[in-house]
């Protein structure tokens, strides 16, 4: 396997790797506080919003496959869930604008290599886990891959 | 007790009163230096986004667990945690915390396995604190460290474990977990991921009581009358019982423990913090499925 993950992501990764594990939780913090609103269309359609049950606290998603094939993803989680946005934010910052080959490449466990399972509960991070494969599940049913 | 107690109505009829202070209490004592606020949470960057001010944090998950062994943190690093928040022996610690206060529950139940004299838990937590619009801070509070003894901690009358739970089957256990926990259904809580037992139903003879039946719609403990009908009447506990509480990994029925010890009295309740994530992949212990409490029989 030659796949690279994308540049975001990647350097994503590397910058919670780069810090001390205290200063992992607020870089995870500062990503919660840049999670973007909604578009309005889906702000006011909630019903197009998939909820992720795995997490502990009320978090939806979305993905649209544009027509030059790339990916947007959205997400919202409330403001008394940190850990939660925090966690979608990596994603929607890291996913949106990727190719669909891209995007359905990107490792499962991603969410274990940011160095923050020992700072937060494995549960937590499962939550995390069962986003991403959420919006790849959406991802192929919108692209037609299989 | 150096700090007087809440003396709120409210409080009067639950066992231990001095366990419990209100959000109107504790606003205008957050000044005094022999009280320190506690905050800890199921969301580890709740405390970030605002906590009362001066309050410090204590995460159930980093600070009070060891991290290698599935066990709590010995008296050493209990003593290093406490004097860096600047807790010492005789300070007052009152806990709040999300959901209820269901992890500061657990956290307070820590507090007890080392015999911290004077610890108590603010009724409602953090969402009642938030929703009366009071004072929130992100200022990290900053106390002077101070030393806290070395204390052994002190299992036994507070922890069960699992051969403790299996000499005592026959006695009174309450199951906190959800009803499709209790009877088999699922192995997790509704909503939450799968957290991988191998067996699903509930140890013999428990019965079925939800932790957040204690809770009323803004997070406080319900009146004695109620807690009295959902544990005696409901559940059949009886005064002088045995008790043995437990849930998934022993967070959410630290919460039925503080309300059966403290509010309601029993003086011999056992958290039993191996919970289901032992008991469901243990071999060769009973096990019973379905909505009936069931029998216990000789493994």
């Amino acid at each position: 396997m030659t796949f690279q993950l994308p540049a975001v992501l990647s350097e994503t990764r590397d910058d919670f790797l780069d810090l001390s594990e205290t200063d992992r939780l607020q870089l995870l913090l500062e990503f919660s506080q840049e999670l973007p609103a909604l578009p309005a269309k889906y702000a006011e359609h909630p019903e197009l919003l998939e909820r992720v049950e795995e997490c502990q606290s009320p978090v939806f998603i979305f993905v649209d496959v544009n027509a030059d094939s790339t990916v947007s993803v959205y997400a919202t989680a409330p403001e008394q869930s940190p850990t939660t946005r925090g966690f979608a934010s990596i994603l929607v910052q890291g996913l949106s604008g990727l190719s669909v080959d891209d995007a359905l490449q990107i490792p499962s466990d991603f969410p274990d290599t940011l160095g923050l399972t020992k700072l937060i509960s494995p549960l937590r991070v499962r939550g995390m886990t069962a986003m991403l494969w959420r919006i790849k599940r959406q991802i192929k049913e919108k692209s037609g891959a299989v | 007790m150096t700090v007087s107690p809440d003396h709120n109505p409210k409080f009067a009829n639950y066992a231990h009163p001095e366990a419990l202070v209100s959000t109107e209490w504790l606003a205008t004592r957050l000044s005094e230096d022999n009280i320190v606020v506690v905050e800890s949470d199921e969301d580890v960057l709740l405390y970030e986004i605002g906590h009362i001010p001066g309050a410090v944090k204590i995460d159930w998950h980093t600070d009070l667990n060891d991290p290698v062994v599935r066990d709590y943190v010995k008296g050493q690093n209990f003593a290093e945690l406490l004097g860096s928040k600047g807790i010492s022996r005789d300070t007052t610690v009152v806990i709040y915390g999300d959901k209820s206060n269901w992890w500061a529950a657990y956290a307070l139940w820590v507090f007890k396995l080392f015999g911290h004299p004077d610890v108590r838990l603010l009724d409602g937590g953090r969402d009642k604190w938030i929703s009366e619009g009071r004072e929130l801070t992100t200022a990290k509070a900053h106390r002077e460290s101070v030393t806290y003894p070395v204390i052994v901690r002190e299992d036994t009358a507070l922890r069960a474990f699992k051969e403790d739970v299996l000499a005592h089957l026959g006695q009174p256990l309450i199951d906190v977990r959800s009803p499709q926990e209790y009877s088999g259904e699922r192995t997790h809580m509704p909503d939450y991921p799968q957290e991988g037992a191998l067996r699903g139903g509930h140890i013999p003879g428990a019965a079925s009581v939800p932790w957040s039946k204690a809770a009323a719609e803004d997070g406080t403990f319900r009146p004695r009358a109620e807690l009295d009908s959902i544990y005696r009447v409901g559940a059949g506990l009886k005064p002088g019982d045995d008790v043995i509480a437990y849930c998934r990994i022993g967070e959410r029925s630290s919460h039925t423990w503080f309300v059966l010890k403290y509010l309601m009295g029993f003086d011999t309740v056992r958290n039993y913090d191996g919970s289901w994530v032992e008991w469901g992949n243990a071999v060769r212990v009973p096990i019973v499925m379905g909505e009936e409490p069931g029998a216990f029989s000789a493994v």
